[in-house]
């Protein structure tokens, strides 16, 4: 069915659609109204879950892990400074293995203090070892939602479906919620590899050594070194196990098509800009525009930002002129962290081909500083039709010195 | 930057329900030959009293650009005493129109060539019943008689779906009023 509303809304609806068995979260703008809908849902008894209320984000995470580890399907949800204080769970979570869904509803990180969009919060949990997934509208972040809980817990890795603050979170717009019967067929019950019982109790990922060593039945086990390798192939693999994932969903519900990229125009552009998010689909608006002035530009939205889609990025990249990165982001005395990542899939994609796109960096909208298409059309043509120096130095629009 | 694109700006004060104005017309002309809509509200520090605003973007086709209204066709204002207090009509398309709620004549409003329209909405909705100050839904049957983008038949089925279990018929009776009082001027 069709219906008007928030980002939020749609998230908690796709984490009611997805029976989600234990929900703990803290709230915190802009992620309240989501949490907030799903506590509605279960005083009503719209939804079969547990909401545990706690005291903070890394209190919720823990519950999570806890939930999690005996075999419940968990979801919470936060946004920057509450994300961050979830840091060292969130670390925990992904080695631990368990496939929790979490919602980043992405916000710039204090200090100083800001409630607004940026996407400093999530980026900054790149290394974390979760999957990261950017929703562009609300279509998406529905959709994201109950895909995340089936890929998480067919690969074991947890899952952030990030969507922007306010922009979308806030935002009014269309989108079709499936029916429950048919995310039943999607998504089956959460059937746990391994879950804690009471009756044969266990420990779980205690004190590994630098070396392996033999286990209480004299069999090898894995050392530390062992399990972080296997979480990193784990994630390399996924994005095998995301398309698996994806082309059921399009079977089942008839829309989708592809999870990590989506490309705009990008097929005989002479230059291409690269955004996450809102940002992303905003770019479109610009391409149409440019190539109403002649300019072959086009678009493409990095959907799955962890694991890296390196090579799909580098095959749409391969072949055109200029690459900007549109980025709310920075690794503060570098550039920005995407930027960086598409230049590494350039220099292993297009190495020795002699066809190597300029990339340029562009940072704006932090802490929600107003993205205006007349300015994002502006940079975007620069980048097209001058010729470019300095092709490092990051270059900010709308900072006002 | 699309000329087949709609946008209509609302002015109202934290607490007025501007945001849940622009929803009921979202969903109504959504439901009506705009697929694409998109009700973006603009959030600041503001507290109840404090000027807020929130941009409505009609389409026939899908709307991507989520940024807040600069050069509104429509200007929708709740209180009129807005109209002197901050400069809610920037950005007005030449041949624009502004809907505002005031107990003040249709002709004691000029802005550049735009068209007025004015309603007591105010007072229109307590003789609809509801209590003073409550002037979101009132303030849709002004919308429906100066824009005529959707129909009222559609916009009262919104109004009393929004407000299911808080006056709905009260609302909707508003809306009515508010309707058959508006008074189109300027230009």
């Amino acid at each position: 069915m069709q219906i008007i509303e928030s980002g939020n809304v749609a998230a908690a609806l796709g984490v009611k659609l997805s029976r989600a068995q234990v929900v703990a979260a803290y709230p915190i703008t802009p992620q309240t109204p989501l949490t907030e809908k799903l506590s509605e849902f279960i005083e009503a008894e719209d939804m079969e879950a547990q909401y545990i209320p706690v005291e903070s984000e890394h209190s919720a995470l823990a519950v999570c892990i806890a939930a999690s580890s005996a075999g419940a399907r968990s979801f919470t949800a936060t946004s920057a400074n509450g994300l961050l204080y979830m840091h060292e769970q969130i670390h925990w979570a992904a080695g631990a293995r368990l496939p929790i869904v979490m919602c980043v509803v992405n916000r710039g990180v204090g200090a100083p203090w800001t409630v607004w969009n940026d996407h400093q919060d999530s980026m900054s949990q790149r290394d974390t070892g979760w999957i990261q997934m950017y929703a562009n509208d609300h279509q998406q972040i529905i959709d994201s939602v109950i895909k995340a809980f089936c890929l998480a817990e067919e690969v074991m890795v947890p899952v952030m479906v990030c969507y922007d603050g306010y922009l979308l979170s806030h935002t009014y717009m269309p989108f079709d919620v499936p029916e429950t019967a048919v995310v039943d067929r999607f998504l089956p019950p959460y059937k746990p590899p391994y879950a804690l019982d009471p009756h044969t109790p266990a420990n779980l990922n205690t004190v590994t050594l630098p070396d392996v060593r033999s286990d209480i039945h004299g069999n090898q086990a894995h050392g530390y070194m062992e399990i972080r390798h296997f979480l990193q192939e784990d994630m390399r693999s996924s994005t095998q196990a995301l398309a698996r994932v994806e082309t059921r969903f399009k079977e089942i519900f008839g829309r989708g098509g592809n999870p990590f990229i989506e490309s705009y125009r990008c097929d005989d552009a002479e230059f291409i800009a690269v955004g996450i998010g809102s940002l992303s689909y905003h770019l479109r608006d610009v391409a149409d525009s440019l190539r109403d002035e002649g300019i072959r530009a086009g678009v493409l939205s990095v959907n799955l930002y962890r694991p890296f889609p390196a090579a799909i990025i580098a095959k749409t990249l391969r072949g055109c002129r200029g690459v900007a990165v549109f980025e709310k982001a920075l690794s503060y005395g570098y550039q920005g962290p995407l930027c960086a990542d598409i230049k590494s899939a350039l220099y292993q994609g297009i190495d020795g081909s002699g066809r190597r796109p300029f990339v340029l960096n562009y940072i704006l909208g932090l802490g929600g500083r107003e993205i205006t298409t007349r300015d994002l059309h502006d940079a975007f043509r620069q980048s097209c039709t001058e010729v470019q120096d300095n092709v490092d130095e990051l270059r900010w629009i709308g900072l006002k010195l | 930057m699309k000329s087949d694109l709609i946008e209509i700006r609302w002015h109202g004060r934290g607490g007025q329900g501007a945001i849940t104005a622009a929803k009921i017309v979202a969903k109504a002309t959504f439901s009506t030959g705009f697929p694409g809509v998109v009700m973006v509200p603009t959030f600041g520090t503001e507290r109840r009293g404090a000027p807020v605003f929130t941009s409505l973007k009609l389409s026939k086709k899908r709307i991507y650009d989520l940024s807040p209204t600069q050069y509104p066709d429509i200007i929708i204002v709740l209180d009129h005493l807005l109209l002197e207090e901050s400069a809610i009509t920037a950005g007005l398309k030449p041949d624009g129109l502004i809907i505002v709620n005031t107990p003040r004549h249709v002709d004691a409003y000029r802005h550049n060539g735009a068209r007025i329209a004015v309603a007591d909405v105010t007072d229109l909705a307590m003789k609809a019943g509801l209590p003073q100050g409550v002037v979101n839904s009132g303030i849709i049957g002004s919308f429906a008689r100066a824009t005529e983008l959707t129909d009222m038949d559609t916009l009262l089925k919104a109004i009393e779906e929004e407000f299911r279990g808080r006056r709905p018929r009260e609302n909707a009776r508003s809306a009515m009023l508010a309707y058959e009082n508006t008074v189109i001027g300027g230009s």
